[in-house]
Formats: C-alpha cells, sequence, structure tokens
C-alpha cells in the first residue's frame, strides 16, 4: 500500500480507482459531465476508447465483463437511455469480470437536456447503485465496485452528479496499481443466453442475488452514520448532498448512504430511532425517501421545490426547515454563443434567410437556438433531428413541409442518425426532405474528442475514417453533396434551395474544421 | 487553526484562463496544507458564456459550492461580471478587477497571474510557494514573465 495525495476532480479520481483495480478496457461516448474519465483514463496508461454511442459501448463493456476482464463504461445521464435496452437484460445475465456503468447525471442541468435521475434506472433494472461524494470516495468506491461485482456477479451502477464529477478534492491515492487480470473464459449458455428458458431462471437468480447483497449492505463500511448519539435532527443522505447537508447542519446525526440499492433496511430504521425527526435530503428524484417509506420507516422527504436543480447549502437548510418558498431567481450571466469562426454560424445564418423550420440536434449547433440566428425549431436527443423532420414533412401542409431540414453533427450523426437516414429512404415524404450533417470534423460541445468520422482513437493515435458521404450514398439518398458553407456561402444556399425545391431525399455535408479542433491538431503535431 | 473557510470566487467568460487560475490556487492551498475543493460548471459556459469558479480551503471543507454571500474573495476577470457575482459575496468581500492593474498587465494574457498576486496580499502564502507553482504550471519563457508580474502585484500593501 502506497500513499500519494493529489487533487483531482470526481472523474479523474474514478479514473485512478478503475486503473489502479486493474481495469482491462474502459469505453464510453462523451458526454458532460462525464467525459473527463476516460481522457484520465488514457492519460495515466490505461485503455481507454470512444464508442460510435453509448449501446455500444455498454455491449463492448458486457464483452469485456463476460470474457473475464474488468470493464468500465461511461456516460451523461441521457446516455443510459440509450445504453438502456442491453442494461436491463445485462443484470439478467449478470458478469465475470467486474463491471462498473457510470451514470453521471446533470440535476439543475449545467449542459443536458433533462435532469433525470438515474438511481430510477437502478431500480427499475434491479442493479447495485453506488453514490460517491467526493474524488476520494470515487476512488474508493471504484475500487470496491469491483470486489462487489465480481463476488455478486453483478455490474455496478455509479452514479455521479455534476458537483462530483467536476468538483476538485484532495485525494489520498493508496493502492499501488494491479496490472489487468482475465479469469478464464468458460462457456456458460445458461447464465449468459437470453432465451425465455434461460431468463426464467435468471430472473430468479438476480432478485435472491439482491437479497444477499441487501445482507451485506446492512454492515458495510459504505454507509457512515456521523454526528451525536441521539439528536433532535437526523439526515438521511447520499452523493454531493451529503456535503452540503454537513456544512448546513453541523449538529445533525447524518446517515450517508454509499451504496443506495439494495438498501440497508435495519441499518436506516435502527438510525431513525435515535433521531426526534428524520428527513431524507437528496437530489433529483425523491427516491430514497419514497423507497425508504415503503419500507414502513418513517422519515420526511423534501418538498416538490427541491424536485428542480441542484442542492446547495443554503437550499438544504430550507429543506431542512419545510421552507418551500422560491429563491430569486439568479442574475442571468452572459449567454453561450457560437465561437466567433465557427463554421455553424454561416450554416445558421443561411437557413434563417431561407426561411427554414429546422429539426435541431444535440451539440454546440444546438446553439443556433440563440439570436441573432433563432434557426432551430425543435430539439430532443441524439439523433433525433432526423426523424422529427420527417414527421414533420409527413405532416405539415406541402408549403412548409417544404421548408423542413434537419442539421446533425458529425459525432451526432455517427451515434444515431444513420438509422434516420434510412427510414428517410424507407418511408420517403411525399415532398423529400433535406438533412444537412454539420461535419466540423470533432465532438466539439464536450471539449473536441474524437470520433470514428475524424479517423483518430481516443488517444489520437489514427484508425479508419469512416466516410460520411459515401455511408449516405450507400444507404441510397438522392443527392450528396459536400460543401463548405462558409467559404462557398451563395452556392450553399442555391444548393438548399434546390434540393428543398424537389421532391427528392438529399443529404448535404457541411464539411468545415471547428477553429479549437484546428488548434488541438495544432498543438498535438508539435508534440 | 480554527475551521474558518476562506472563499475565493473567480468569475469571467470562456476563455479567459479562469480554470487555470482557480486550478493554481487550489493546488497552493493544497501546498498549504489546507482541505480544499474546488468546483465549477463546464460546458456550454465553454462558448463565450459566463463562467465561475469557487474555491473553498480551510482546516475541513464539505460543500465545493461557495454558499450565497459567503465570498471572501472576488476575482473578477472581467468587470460585468461582478453584478452578476454579487449575491455571493459578503459585505466586506474584497473585489479584485483588471482596472486594478496597469493596462499594459489588464490586456495581458498575464492578468489572471497579476490577480493571483494581488490576492496573495490578502492571503499570505510564502511567496516561494507561488513562484513553485508558476514555474510547474508555465513553459520556461512565460514563466518568467509571470513571476515578474506576480511580485509586482503581489508586493503592493493591501
Amino acid at each position: 500500500m502506497s500513499e500519494k495525495k493529489v487533487i483531482l476532480s470526481g472523474d479523474e479520481a474514478l479514473a485512478e480507482g478503475v486503473f489502479a483495480a486493474g481495469v482491462r478496457l474502459g469505453t464510453g461516448y462523451p458526454g458532460t459531465p462525464s467525459t473527463e474519465i476516460l481522457e484520465h483514463l488514457s492519460e495515466i496508461g490505461g485503455r481507454a476508447q470512444w464508442a460510435p454511442n453509448e449501446k455500444v459501448a455498454m455491449e463492448v463493456a458486457i464483452g469485456v465483463a463476460f470474457g473475464g476482464g474488468r470493464a468500465i463504461v461511461t456516460m451523461k445521464h441521457v446516455g443510459l437511455n440509450v445504453a438502456a435496452d442491453p442494461l436491463f437484460t445485462l443484470a439478467y445475465t449478470g458478469v465475470e469480470g467486474g463491471m462498473i456503468i457510470v451514470s453521471a447525471d446533470d440535476p439543475g442541468m449545467a449542459s443536458s437536456q433533462n435532469e433525470q435521475d438515474n438511481r430510477l434506472y437502478g431500480e427499475a433494472a434491479h442493479l447495485p447503485i453506488m453514490e460517491p461524494a467526493d474524488s476520494q470516495e470515487a476512488y474508493d468506491f471504484a475500487i470496491k465496485a469491483y470486489e462487489i461485482s465480481e463476488k455478486y456477479h453483478t455490474p455496478v451502477l455509479f452514479r455521479m452528479t455534476t458537483r462530483v464529477c467536476h468538483a476538485r478534492s484532495i485525494v489520498n491515492l493508496w493502492k499501488t496499481p494491479e496490472a489487468p487480470q482475465v479469469k478464464p473464459y468458460h462457456k456458460n449458455v445458461g447464465e449468459r443466453v437470453m432465451v425465455p428458458a434461460n431468463a426464467k431462471k435468471a430472473h430468479v437468480r438476480l432478485m435472491n442475488m439482491l437479497a444477499d447483497l441487501q445482507k451485506w449492505n446492512e454492515t458495510s463500511d459504505l454507509n457512515v452514520i456521523s454526528g451525536p448519539e441521539k439528536a433532535d435532527l437526523g439526515i438521511i443522505c447520499s452523493g454531493a448532498a451529503y456535503q452540503h447537508v454537513a456544512e448546513a447542519a453541523p449538529d445533525a446525526r447524518i446517515l450517508k448512504l454509499g451504496m443506495t440499492l439494495p438498501l440497508p433496511c435495519s441499518k436506516i430504521y435502527q438510525f431513525t430511532q435515535g433521531n426526534k425527526r428524520t428527513i431524507v435530503v437528496e437530489e433529483g428524484e425523491k427516491y430514497l425517501a419514497e423507497k425508504i417509506r415503503a419500507m414502513g420507516i418513517e422519515v420526511e422527504a423534501k418538498k416538490d421545490i427541491f424536485l428542480y436543480g441542484e442542492l446547495n447549502v443554503a437550499k438544504v437548510k430550507k429543506l431542512i426547515a419545510g421552507d418551500d418558498t422560491p429563491d430569486a431567481p439568479p442574475k442571468p450571466g452572459r449567454p453561450p454563443q457560437l465561437c466567433p469562426g465557427c463554421p455553424h454560424r454561416k450554416v445558421f445564418e443561411s437557413l434563417r434567410d431561407l426561411g427554414c423550420i429546422v429539426s435541431g440536434d444535440i451539440g454546440c449547433y444546438t446553439l443556433g437556438v440563440m439570436p441573432p440566428f433563432s434557426a432551430i425549431d425543435c430539439s430532443t436527443c441524439m439523433g433525433a433531428s432526423i426523424g422529427m423532420g420527417l414527421g414533420l414533412r409527413h405532416t405539415l401542409a406541402e408549403t412548409e413541409a417544404r421548408k423542413v431540414v434537419s442539421v446533425i453533427g458529425d459525432s451526432t450523426f455517427v451515434h444515431s442518425g444513420i438509422t434516420g437516414n434510412v427510414e428517410m429512404v424507407y418511408n420517403r415524404p411525399a415532398t423529400g426532405h433535406l438533412v444537412l450533417i454539420l461535419d466540423n470534423s470533432t465532438t466539439a460541445m464536450t471539449g473536441l474528442q474524437e470520433n470514428p468520422a475524424t479517423g483518430r482513437h481516443l488517444n489520437m493515435t489514427p484508425t479508419h475514417q469512416l466516410k460520411l458521404e459515401e455511408l449516405v450514398k450507400a444507404i441510397g439518398v438522392d443527392h450528396v453533396d459536400v460543401i463548405d458553407p462558409t467559404l462557398h456561402n451563395p452556392e450553399f444556399r442555391a444548393l438548399i434551395q434546390e434540393r428543398l425545391a424537389s421532391n427528392d431525399v438529399s443529404v448535404i455535408v457541411c464539411r468545415r474544421s471547428c477553429i479549437l479542433q484546428m488548434k488541438k491538431l495544432a498543438k498535438f503535431a508539435k508534440k | 487553526m480554527d475551521n474558518k473557510i476562506t472563499n475565493v470566487l473567480f468569475a469571467g467568460i470562456g476563455g479567459q484562463g479562469i480554470i487555470k487560475a482557480s486550478d493554481m490556487l487550489t493546488e497552493a492551498a493544497f501546498r498549504m496544507g489546507y482541505d480544499v475543493k474546488k468546483s465549477e460548471l463546464h460546458g456550454m459556459s465553454q462558448r463565450g458564456g459566463s463562467v465561475s469558479s469557487d474555491v473553498r480551503f480551510g482546516k475541513k471543507v464539505f460543500s465545493p459550492m461557495i454558499p450565497r454571500g459567503e465570498a471572501d474573495y472576488l476575482i473578477a476577470v472581467t468587470e460585468d461580471q461582478i453584478a452578476v457575482c454579487e449575491e455571493y459575496l459578503k459585505p466586506s468581500c474584497v473585489i479584485i478587477k483588471p482596472s486594478d492593474f496597469p493596462e499594459a498587465v489588464a490586456t495581458s494574457k498575464m492578468l489572471n497571474t497579476a490577480m493571483l498576486g494581488k490576492l496573495n496580499q490578502y492571503l499570505k502564502f510564502p511567496e516561494e510557494l507561488w513562484i513553485e507553482l508558476l514555474s510547474q504550471s508555465f513553459k520556461a519563457e512565460i514563466a518568467e514573465s509571470n513571476i515578474a508580474v506576480f511580485r509586482e502585484a503581489a508586493k503592493k500593501e493591501a
């Protein structure tokens, strides 16, 4: 055992933890606030790679764990929606090598389209959930998570939030890193092939495993009681909420839960017996409060106003006092905007001037909704621009339908735009359709990550470059053009008008590098 | 030491080096033996929007976020962010802003270093610690001029 104290973000500390535990492979899709986990893992010598999307990443990680190696798969909260299909059946199969599934939730939506609480995924899929409260716990819990995962043959849902992922604090890196180990491979059809006969048994096995794990969790050191033996106020909390609680209520008795599924029922009951009142302080949904109440234990839940946004010390004080008067809205700062020199600017100027109805997607270019462009009509999730655009084409009157354009970035297109394109040629709208792939040659929004269309791995080594124009040609669209909308703007506008006037299905690849990506590449070339 | 927490709020807009400057203060406080936490929001704020970063240090720090009304120091790299941050400042909060410095410094890339220098008039961490940090944070040719700017900003009496 060594000792090395450093300052790390929660993301970096988690990467250090899985590296120390001998992770075989880290995979994921970039998404704030999870992105730095794999980047740091790669920096310190671990094997880390970006997948085309979260579902593929999850499946690769499952294969690693089936093969007997330790795996980590990382994503933001909405990424787990994409990966939910393998997730639910993975809970049935279980794993051989340890597997950590990171869901980085974003209460308050610093950089997200919703603030879903993914502990509910753990509950729905029956997965153990661990919630670190700071960087040290991200490190310690990662090491512990692999032990639990391998002992109980279950993947672990590692739920982090923005203020754990992106807060920096002191971490003791106490474990000497192990080299990745792989257990011998055994064919195990009964537990790995989920046909109904096997899955029926697996479902029962899953619930029995959770019952065993629940017993273990009753006395596990993941759940910590602090403060006086008896107190007027007892608080049950988890994750980042603990930090605000410890500061807001220094005299309270606190039960900090590190494993929030399966819950240590007796421990929670005994904790409540020492307090005059016990309140649950949690970010997101009333997940803990409702589960604890369902066990027949009397605790207070937060008021509904605290379902919104992230907690802080002042809000926790109000929460404990039962004060649900709304806070004054924060003073507006400068809104984010497309960078000066951003290649998306000319695209949105053109779409605005041409009066297009624009079905948007997720990336920097979502900022096309801001003035002076105000050029996006709808945006929901990764890849949705194409399907939504087709639905609009099927529904609007012809004059309006002809104005509908879908815009999608290069990384987002690879993530989940390809099937939308197949739909476009399969169920063609009467007026045709137009998709613009805004190819700035990077996954820019999350901080310039590589993707299959850049031809570089996460660690910048070269690999096969997916050619977007060849891909959409193979799908069978009528016209595929590649143009730089900044350098050839009049031609770009004329081309859009021509395509919109036809009844054809077309793709225009708008190709011009992100200026920040060009700086990154120049810096990399110097090294 | 008693558990008085010192709260330093950095505010500016994306691309001004707020994160690097606040990382340096975090590291300095760590080397001074304090418990220290830092928190900021990444993501949308990289696109020229408001950026702020909270650094807190003391004997034991829990929340990584500075509570409203508790910032002891505001490092306002852009002056228009002072109003945005108002609700987070103590009445006695010391505000360090670009106009505190000669124009040549205020408009240079070394403004953040100068601001850390001025902050150290109050924090009074040993100068050698900062010089070591600046040497480790910048390439040799830039480190030297940053150290000079830091010394100049740090020496004026508060």
